[in-house]
């Protein structure tokens, strides 16, 4: 019941925020069905239920391991909506508020999925929801960054269905039922055909793998984060690519139950390609003006940290779900202040961007502390769980992994530091009129970012003993069971 | 039974090679529209026996495939009242030559791949080679509309996929499918309209400033 009030409530929400007729007090449906929402996932984080729902979905260990994530960095940014829908007042947001609500019922679908077809039917539709989100700037550029992000992400989106279909052959091949659901694919076991699930999981993995973000399907994300506002930049730098990692998770269970050959397969391809995500964002890193397209080449080096995590199974698992949680909370507080900055400025390159530690203080040492955070220096979550997943490659016995892996976060610091220092440093730059005003911060668009920040710090400091046997047990689902 | 199937899977296959062979919009339209409908059929096909989901799922694709996307496409082109004339990023001609190329390609290399003795030997390379073909599609036509033809054939391509699994997926899956894909191409159609509106124009190599 629980697990379909997680799916049901935000859609519900939805609904009542596109018929309320009044433009000023729409948003704030948005902190009301994250409260909700929050305290139902934390519910279920806690007493976890002992049958599954339906065959449809139900709240298992992968979903117990991520979706409370999802929910509280809604929650937290839903706060921020409110505050940001006020200051855009002028524009409508009816719409939008409609559309982050549905987004937020898709998720909670897409991670509790049981089901392949259902999980492809939730990512389009949370594909599709995501559009008028991404344009609500208005501006020519952000239309052309909801273009691109339509047609990669839709071809992406294709090619996991047509992988989709692959499967179900291969299990249909021997013996399976071909139904779509994950226990009934995985039940063949060893026989399921490896030509066809060798086919099902290059495409799988290269359809899944853009929606999350992987290199060299990464080409949608800098023009996506680079133009959607903050917040927007947040759920889905948070919310939408654990989903896709979590489909890629779920899809790895299925192909490696054909046994080591299949595993092997879906191991190398995993850490081939988030190897190649690392180096690509780290090389960007060093080059890119934008401060929000920094954002998104970070979120690329740090999609490419889960799937290296992931290949290394085990531990390795264990550690890239930690990375979900501390990178979503930390990247969010990054977005969060890069949207303030991006807002007090109206530009977002360092060649007109200089001095917001004079302009916008909060945002500037947010934005500060938080690329400290996300390039792994203590005590924030970040570093641990980075730690955990090179001392993984180690226990692995892949020294080259994990050379690579720190030359890479190493190059990212550089570009990363460097960007932020210039934004933030120096004398603010014309227009000369503005540049010498100091911008209002309200508390509403700093508090949340500082949330982030300090949920990042938390799970650095003090991780649950819950939250790491519910990771641990995510981790035994996914590698352990028969 | 089986000579209808290979014959329907034959014209769609033709329609790959004549949506990237015709120079005008309206052509590229009504050929994946065809196709779709061609599609359409094919469940009823599948088996001696009618069953009443074959026939909704049949009747939906028909129509879906066959005439709402089409209207859709056709009312986005009047709206944005554009030339007609496509702009080849890569020629017809040698786009032509790619898709056969591919076909044949496609249909060597999924000799690899096992199938069941009463599955039609000629689904899945079809399903590949058209899959194959919207990509050339959509990489090499610069107007919106094209590229969203070639997103079309594409997904065509998987739908010739997906009849392999006819009897094992329920309904409710293909349902989702369609409905997603119905969605997909209003909300192209709205930000076709806008980038109109914003670039005065549906080329889109114009839209180039987001780069690195």
């Amino acid at each position: 019941m629980k697990e379909t009030l997680l799916i049901a409530l935000p859609l519900l929400f939805a609904i009542g925020a596109f018929a309320w007729p009044a433009e000023r007090t729409r948003p704030l449906f948005l902190p009301v069905a994250g409260i909700l929402h929050s305290i139902l996932a934390l519910w279920l984080l806690i007493n976890p239920p002992a049958v599954p729902a339906n065959i449809w979905f139900s709240f298992d260990p992968l979903a117990r391991a991520v979706l409370p994530m999802t929910s509280l960095l809604f929650l937290v940014c839903s706060f921020y909506g409110v505050a940001y829908l006020r200051v855009r007042a002028e524009w409508k947001n009816r719409v939008f508020v409609a559309a982050l609500l549905i987004l937020l019922g898709l998720l909670s679908l897409a991670l509790q999925a049981q089901n392949l077809g259902l999980l492809w039917v939730a990512t389009e539709a949370a594909t599709l929801v995501s559009i008028p989100l991404l344009h609500f700037n208005g501006t020519a550029r952000a239309f052309e960054a909801a273009w691109k992000y339509l047609l990669i992400g839709g071809t992406g989106i294709a090619l996991s269905l047509l992988g989709s279909f692959c499967l179900g052959y291969a299990s249909l091949y021997n013996g399976g039922s071909g139904d779509l659901s994950f226990a009934a694919l995985a039940k063949p076991g060893a026989n399921l055909s490896l030509p066809w699930l060798l086919t099902a999981w290059v495409l799988l993995l290269t359809g899944y793998g853009t929606k999350m973000g992987l290199a060299p399907m990464h080409t949608w994300k800098p023009d996506a984060y680079g133009e959607a506002p903050g917040m927007v930049g947040a759920l889905m730098a948070g919310g939408m690519t654990t989903m896709a990692f979590v489909a890629i998770l779920r899809v790895k269970q299925v192909v490696d139950s054909a046994g080591p050959e299949a595993r092997t397969a879906t191991t190398t391809t995993l850490l081939g390609l988030g190897l190649f995500s690392m180096l690509i964002a780290a090389i960007f890193l060093l080059s890119t003006p934008d401060f929000k397209r920094m954002l998104a080449y970070s979120s690329v080096e740090h999609m490419g940290i889960l799937a290296v995590g992931a290949a290394l199974g085990g531990v390795g698992t264990w550690a890239a779900l930690f990375h979900v949680w501390t990178n979503g909370f930390t990247k969010s507080a990054l977005f969060l202040s890069a949207a303030n900055i991006r807002r007090a400025t109206g530009a977002q390159t360092r060649d007109t961007v200089a001095g917001m530690a004079w302009r916008t203080p909060w945002s500037a040492r947010i934005l500060v502390v938080g690329v400290f955070a996300i390039t792994a220096c203590p005590p924030f979550g970040p570093f641990f769980s980075e730690l955990r997943i090179l001392a993984a490659t180690f226990s692995g016995r892949k020294p080259l992994v994990a050379a690579v892996f720190l030359l890479c976060l190493l190059f990212a610091f550089f570009g990363l530091t460097r960007l932020v220092f210039t934004i933030v440093d120096g004398r603010p730059r014309p227009p000369v009129g503005i540049a010498n005003q100091r911008h209002p911060e309200n508390p509403g668009v700093v508090l949340p970012a500082l949330a982030f920040l300090a949920l990042s710090l938390w799970l650095g400091l003090a991780t649950p003993r819950l939250l790491n046997d519910v990771w641990m047990n995510a981790a035994h689902f996914l590698y352990d069971a028969p | 039974m089986s000579e209808t199937l290979n014959l329907l899977i034959g014209l769609a296959l033709g329609m790959n090679l004549v949506a990237l062979a015709s120079s005008r919009l309206p052509s590229v339209i009504r050929s994946a529209a065809l196709q779709g409908m061609v599609l359409g059929i094919m469940p009823l096909l599948l088996e001696d026996r009618l069953r009443w989901t074959l026939l909704a799922i049949a009747i939906g694709t028909i129509v879906v495939k066959g005439f709402v996307i089409p209207s859709l496409l056709r009312h986005a082109l009047r709206a944005a009242n554009i030339d007609r004339e496509m702009q080849p990023l890569i020629g017809f001609v040698p786009s032509l030559l790619l898709g056969a190329a591919a076909t044949i390609g496609m249909v060597a290399l999924s000799g690899r791949l096992p199938l069941r003795p009463e599955h039609a030997k000629l689904l899945a390379p079809a399903s590949f080679a058209t899959v194959v073909c919207g990509f050339i599609l959509l990489m090499a036509r610069s107007k919106a509309i094209s590229q969203v033809c070639g997103y079309l054939i594409l997904e065509n391509g998987i739908y010739l996929f997906g009849l392999l699994l006819i009897h094992s997926t329920p309904l409710l899956v293909e349902a989702g499918i369609l409905l997603d894909l119905t969605v997909a191409v209003f909300v192209i159609g709205i930000i076709v309209d806008r980038i109109q509106r914003e670039f005065d124009s549906l080329d889109t190599r114009k839209l180039t400033s987001l780069r690195e």
